[in-house]
């Protein structure tokens, strides 16, 4: 049971990682992407290769499956960040088709269709939950900071954001590829938990699990994307009897947030200790008006 | 042989063409790209493969039931997931995730009630070619041009000769103003919808007939959303333009590099036209309106 449990939280984790950079991209900058899925892919055999071949240890792995599928971002967002959103989710969600492709006939490198076998199973909490922890911080800093909210001047109206000197484009790009970074880390933890990859765990299913994440806690929420991924990547597990029919459910409830709350779960609410506090003093003032009418009741 | 990947271009690019249509048409009103089209296509494909199969009508009566079941399909889709994001004009962002939400719902129940499988359609036509000197064209393959021709001259009767088409084309070019001269905006947008979903609908059988049907065939409209953009989005004689290039460009990658590089070359000519020309090549640059 406790071995279980571990690898849930450890697929929630690396889920996890994956969101963040969605979030941050789709949330707070408004730019579409369809297909986290090929940076994962990237992150994933691009760590695997070199702890296989190059018998690099886990940390340098790690960092070029960051590095190759943070950089991979740069020439793909430069043509088409500056366009309408449609031009870029599309060109994400064929980057990620090209990726796999790629991965499926670039068979002396990376195995074909086949995959790689026995990675070695590096992965380990004690490892991942710091990291995670850490990068959910980083991520709720850099969006609170004056960076972030230009990026959210970006999603809110690109030409409002232009007119008050924010570089457009500058955040789109920044956002994009931090997205590519910690897509890249999830793939290489992902690569080393699981043990083997292939090209269709990187399909676009992958890419639609990880967007419906972010856009169910809420696109303006750190909190929410957290959220989110620890309740869909847990519920599934709880579900299994039906299993077919979560995606159909998926479906559904994106269309019915879209159509009737659209900013999700917990919309721009963040969990802080500010936040926390607020909270805890309304819902006193609540109580204490509850219990005074009650009193006004009786007398 | 270059004579007959271009015949075999040709006859890829006309289905493209009838489904890029749908995203143009869709794209010069609303101003944004219909990504749940795939999956009226895929509606479309399983209408026409059980009106042939199960209930066995001739031919032309399971198109024409594919392109009004297409039709429908279209405009309840933008009635559930769009026009309550039209009416509070929401971001485009909001339009692409109501899209998807569509397609992963229609996706995984047709996946869920109908099966994952794979299935083909029964042999209406001959499967033998027809030879023109050295030049070989499939007997499908011409029937399928004569229908794309044919529903394409249909629909640019419709746009241009029409009331309805003259009140589309107004609404395109600014449909507030149209709105104020008296045309009804909410219909046009259901027309438009009507069409590129029945579109879609004849591009599904097509689809079916010259490969498969299965519940993501769907995914393949992004071909042909490739195709209008490489054509212009939002220009339908563009679309049509596009569909012919990329087809061609696919049948030439698939003969003369590797066929399993042939998205790729897609791809990157999609990136290349973005590069170039942003507005496609009969589209025009439109500067975003504050």
């Amino acid at each position: 049971m406790f071995v279980y449990l571990q690898g849930i939280i450890t697929l929630i984790c690396i889920n996890l990682l994956a969101v963040l950079g969605l979030s941050l991209l789709t949330g707070f900058t408004g730019s579409f992407n369809f297909g986290q899925a090929g940076f994962l892919a990237i992150g994933a055999y691009v760590a695997a290769l070199c702890t296989m071949k190059l018998h690099a240890p886990f940390v340098v792995s790690l960092l070029a499956g960051m590095l190759a599928s943070g950089l991979v971002s740069i020439p793909l967002g430069y043509p088409t960040l500056k366009l309408k959103g449609d031009y870029f989710a599309i060109a994400t969600l064929g980057f990620a088709e090209a990726i796999r492709l790629l991965v499926e006939n670039l068979e002396k490198v990376t195995g074909g269709s086949r995959g790689i076998p026995s990675i070695p199973p590096l992965t380990t909490l004690t490892i991942l939950l710091p990291v995670t922890l850490a990068c959910i911080w980083l991520v709720r800093n850099y969006v609170s900071s004056r960076h972030g909210r230009s990026c959210v001047a970006v999603r809110e109206d690109e030409i409002a954001a232009q007119a008050i000197a924010v570089d457009v484009f500058k955040y789109k790009q920044v956002s994009f590829f931090v997205n590519g970074l910690l897509a890249g880390l999830a793939g290489g933890f992902l690569a080393h938990y699981v043990g083997f990859i292939q090209p269709s765990m990187f399909g676009m299913a992958k890419s639609t699990e990880l967007i419906v994440m972010v856009i169910f806690g809420g696109m303006h929420s750190v909190t929410g994307a957290v959220v989110a991924a620890i309740i869909l990547t847990g519920l599934p597990e709880i579900l299994r009897a039906a299993a077919a029919w979560r995606l159909v459910m998926y479906g559904i409830a994106v269309v019915f947030i879209m159509v009737v709350r659209p900013e999700g779960l917990m919309g721009s609410w963040e969990l802080t200790f500010a936040s926390l506090r607020s909270l805890c003093l309304s819902c006193k003032a609540f109580a204490r008006r509850l219990y005074g009418r009650c009193f006004h009741g009786i007398a | 042989m270059i004579w007959q990947q271009v015949i075999n271009g040709i006859s890829i690019g006309g289905v493209y063409a009838l489904i890029a249509v749908g995203y143009s048409l869709v794209y010069s009103v609303l101003n944004f790209s219909n990504f749940a089209h795939g999956e009226v296509l895929m509606v479309g494909a399983y209408m026409g493969f059980y009106a042939l199969s199960a209930l066995h009508l001739p031919f032309f009566i399971a198109v024409g039931l594919a392109v009004v079941v297409g039709g429908l399909m279209a405009v309840a889709l933008e009635k559930v997931g769009y026009r309550p994001l039209r009416l509070r004009h929401a971001p485009t962002l909001y339009f692409m995730i109501s899209a998807m939400g569509l397609s992963i719902f229609l996706q995984n129940f047709t996946i869920v009630t109908i099966g994952p499988n794979f299935r083909t359609y029964p042999d209406i036509f001959p499967t033998h070619p027809i030879m023109f000197g050295a030049l070989a064209v499939g007997y499908l393959d011409l029937v399928i041009f004569v229908i794309t021709a044919i529903s394409l001259g249909l629909m640019t009767w419709f746009i241009c000769g029409t009331r309805l088409g003259s009140a589309i084309q107004a609404a395109a070019y600014n449909m507030r103003v149209a709105g104020l001269m008296g045309i009804n905006p909410e219909l046009v947008v259901s027309i438009v919808f009507f069409l590129a979903g029945a579109s879609a609908g004849v591009g599904g059988v097509m689809f079916g007939m010259k490969y498969t049907v299965y519940p993501w065939m769907g995914n393949l409209t992004i071909k042909a959303f490739i195709a209008a953009v490489v054509g212009g989005l939002g220009s339908l004689p563009g679309a049509v333009v596009g569909a012919f290039v990329l087809g061609i460009t696919e049948t030439f990658a698939a003969a003369f590099v590797s066929s399993a590089f042939r998205d790729l070359f897609s791809f990157a000519l999609m990136i290349l036209i973005i590069v170039i020309r942003p507005g496609g090549l009969m589209g025009v640059v439109a500067t975003e309106k504050a």
